[in-house]
């Protein structure tokens, strides 16, 4: 507990709570490292169940996804692919520059990961809205006419699913990131102190790992 | 300050002060990060649903005692057992034993203050009693008729009841398992005091590690399983519907990839208790440490690949099912290697007949009953004729009620001086096991009968040659409801009027043992430091 203490305020570097229940800043800072990557672990399988899912019906119904998937904007998913790849560096420089103390370096990298976040998911908005309108929805709202093959709606179903949860990963995201941006401006974090920046940041390459899985699959191979 | 010296002075001159009564009024227990504080809420959230899930299977038996419709509908005889079986699985078993005493009893056992989150913990609560209502505000509602499984498309087309409410809680209650779960490996892996070596955890640890790694792994599956289910339900996306190209069979392999290794989320505590009170109780050190230590894993391992056995009539491939029928066995060698390994520790034992000690005889009798039964219905061929009979519900209540719930009790009273500071009258707890193993097996064992002979499972009425068999379940079933009530009663009446407990009332050598009766808020004054086993007991056999 004395020690604990002692690290939080040696060398002049911001406070930092070490929780009681912890020997030392270390321990603390392991468990969450831990906790995070168990976190990661089922959010591996949270989005296994579905790829799962893709690759039974891409088997059954072959056809109709290569027939469903020449619907999607392979454009638009690929600049989706450049804004997440390109935060993924911006949020790993972040995580460097808040190991480094360097306090503006870490907000200005948070910033542009934030706006690259948002950049995705205005791209995802006009791509969901286009499809909208051109009735390529999933299962019984599939209205869209000229299909030669009778299953993309299933093919819908998974893209929606599969592209929604991703979208909401990147919302809870955002999230996360603009709390770690607020804090970081507020000086909280130092070579000492960084574990919430790193879990966000390792939450971040999460949902920018999915998505690398998600373009291929859907947009390219269908 | 000799406080270090003679820490066994310094608890009694504590001025009375434990995690009981350090802080007063309702607002001090809802805002509690103390890990025994909330082990207690959850000790008291599971059991009221287990009392109201309890309720439930009186009802149902009520209505088996004679053929016909006597005082439940049909629809209503669908609700009930449907809301007996998810309360009792979702609400229940799966949380009271790592939720209830896992969390009370693990960072004492390991000499931590608390577990690694503690305001995690506090946030799987409220989550879980957040999941409880929208489960439980079913009854109030529409109901719910699909059976605990939610099978597809019954449950997204053709019911009209609230079927979306129950998954959606269902859905938030696994967010609460896992961070359970999750808090509970980071605890165990990085809060152990010096000298608690991994192979100095007590067994229930092992039990609880190997649990928190089923929740970790199978519960997300659960989740996006459920989530396809309410979009199915809501929005018609046809993953699931045969109609639109989707396939319910799909579901089935989803639901049971988690609710084939739950099943071992629920068990694999009970056989952690287990191991701690016929080792405690035996005064005898445990035989095959390492072997029952290891078969939880394995148990939790091979738990994931056999969900298939619950699809042997579902259309699965001949190939598939001989694959998860053989693996299926598998799991009867772990489960064998522990009772043997419980049943030698006693031999030689000076064996205390408290209590704890008559629910695990119990529990080693019972549990034995279920897993044998459950291989003929790894068998596919017979399991062709005993799918969907009562066959199947009495294997699954022999281990789940006969097993972990039989081992739940046990582990309560084994724990409860600890956890209250108070005694239980030692009698009034007899008798109440008596009744609850003489209740249960003429419940349950009456109902192999009923299996074999063809009796299937979820109807209202059957032929008039089940009856005697049935009415005689239903009055096992009485005895077994006034046994659990009068564990209820020995309870109220130790918290009421019982004597004071001391540190150490059936001489064990875990760490939750060294502390006071009930702990402090910090559990011990100063972190211990750890020199023998868990179960270092000077008879170690003849």
């Amino acid at each position: 507990m004395m020690s604990a203490s002692t690290e939080a305020h040696e060398k002049g570097s911001p406070d930092f709570v070490v929780a009681h229940h912890f020997d030392s800043a270390d321990t603390q800072f392991d468990a969450g490292r831990l906790g995070i990557w168990l976190f990661l672990v089922t959010e591996v399988l949270f989005f296994g169940g579905l790829f799962c899912a893709f690759f039974i019906y891409r088997n059954w119904y072959f056809d109709s996804f290569v027939e469903a998937h020449h619907h999607l904007d392979k454009q638009m998913g690929a600049l989706n692919t450049v804004f997440l790849i390109t935060s993924s560096l911006t949020m790993a420089l972040a995580v460097r520059a808040a190991q480094r103390t360097k306090r503006s370096e870490t907000v200005n990298m948070l910033f542009v990961t934030f706006l690259l976040a948002g950049c995705f998911l205005v791209v995802k908005y006009f791509e969901y809205t286009h499809k909208i309108h051109d009735g390529l929805l999933p299962g019984a709202m599939f209205s869209a006419q000229g299909f030669a093959t009778q299953h993309a709606g299933v093919f819908f179903a998974i893209y929606f699913v599969m592209t929604g949860i991703h979208g909401l990963h990147v919302v809870i995201g955002m999230g996360l990131i603009l709390w770690i941006l607020i804090r970081a401006h507020r000086g909280d974090f130092s070579s000492r102190y960084y574990a919430p920046v790193e879990g966000v940041g390792l939450y971040w390459h999460l949902v920018d790992l999915i998505w690398i899985y998600l373009f291929p699959l859907l947009y390219l191979v269908g | 300050m000799s406080r270090a010296a003679t820490a066994d002075a310094v608890y009694d001159e504590s001025g009375g002060k434990n995690y009981i009564n350090a802080e007063k009024g309702v607002v001090s227990w809802l805002t509690t990060v103390d890990h025994k504080r909330i082990g207690l809420m959850y000790l008291v959230s599971t059991l009221t649903m287990f009392m109201i899930a309890g309720i439930f299977a009186l009802i149902l038996r009520i209505e088996l005692m004679k053929a016909g419709e006597d005082f439940l509908t049909p629809a209503m005889y669908n609700q009930a057992f449907t809301l007996h079986g998810a309360m009792m699985v979702f609400l229940f078993i799966i949380p009271a034993i790592p939720g209830g005493l896992g969390n009370f009893i693990l960072p004492i056992m390991i000499g931590a203050k608390d577990v690694a989150f503690p305001k995690l913990n506090l946030l799987s609560l409220y989550l879980y009693w957040t999941g409880s209502i929208f489960t439980a505000s079913s009854i109030v509602s529409t109901g719910l008729d699909t059976g605990w499984t939610f099978y597809v498309p019954y449950s997204t087309t053709v019911s009209q009841t609230s079927v979306i409410a129950v998954t959606f809680g269902a859905f938030i209650l696994g967010f609460s398992s896992i961070l359970t779960g999750l808090n509970f490996i980071v605890t165990i892996h990085k809060l152990r005091a010096p000298g608690v070596t991994w192979y100095r955890l007590p067994l229930m640890l092992w039990a609880i590690y190997a649990t928190s790694i089923v929740q970790i792994l199978a519960t997300p599956v659960l989740a996006i399983t459920l989530l396809l289910l309410i979009l199915e339900r809501a929005f018609q996306v046809g993953i699931f519907d045969p109609k639109l190209g989707g396939d319910p069979v799909l579901y089935q392999h989803f639901f049971w990839f988690y609710s084939h290794p739950a099943v071992y989320i629920m068990i694999l505590p009970g056989m952690g208790i287990i191991s701690d009170i016929i080792a405690v109780h035996s005064h005898r050190r445990i035989f095959g440490y390492k072997a029952i230590a290891f078969s939880s894993v394995a148990i939790a391992l091979v738990g994931f690949l056999v969900w298939g056995h619950h699809m042997f009539t579902s259309g699965q491939s001949e190939l598939a099912s001989t694959i998860f029928s053989f693996i299926t066995f598998f799991v009867a060698v772990p489960s064998g290697v522990k009772v043997f390994n419980w049943t030698s520790t006693m031999w030689g034992g000076s064996i205390a007949w408290s209590t704890p000690m008559l629910y695990a005889m119990s529990f080693l009798f019972l549990f034995t009953i279920g897993g044998l039964t459950g291989l003929p219905l790894a068998m596919v061929g017979l399991d062709l004729h005993l799918h969907d009979t009562y066959f199947v519900v009495a294997h699954f209540h022999y281990v789940m009620m006969g097993g972990a719930v039989i081992a739940f009790i046990g582990g309560l009273h084994h724990w409860w001086p600890k956890m209250t500071g108070r005694m239980y009258h030692e009698t009034p707890a007899k008798i109440a096991c008596a009744l609850i193993f003489v209740g249960f097996n003429m419940t349950f064992f009456t109902q192999f009968f009923l299996g074999t002979r063809g009796m299937p499972r979820r109807y209202h009425t059957y032929l008039d040659q089940f009856q005697p068999l049935h009415a005689f379940s239903t009055f096992g079933s009485w005895v077994l409801g006034a046994g659990l009530f009068l564990v209820l009663f020995t309870f109220i009446h130790s918290l009421l009027k019982g004597e004071r407990a001391p540190k150490n009332p059936w001489g064990g050598k875990s760490l939750e043992w060294e502390t006071s009766s009930p702990p402090p808020t910090e559990n011990f004054h100063r972190t211990p430091v750890v020199t023998h086993g868990p179960y270092d007991f000077a008879t170690t056999g003849k």
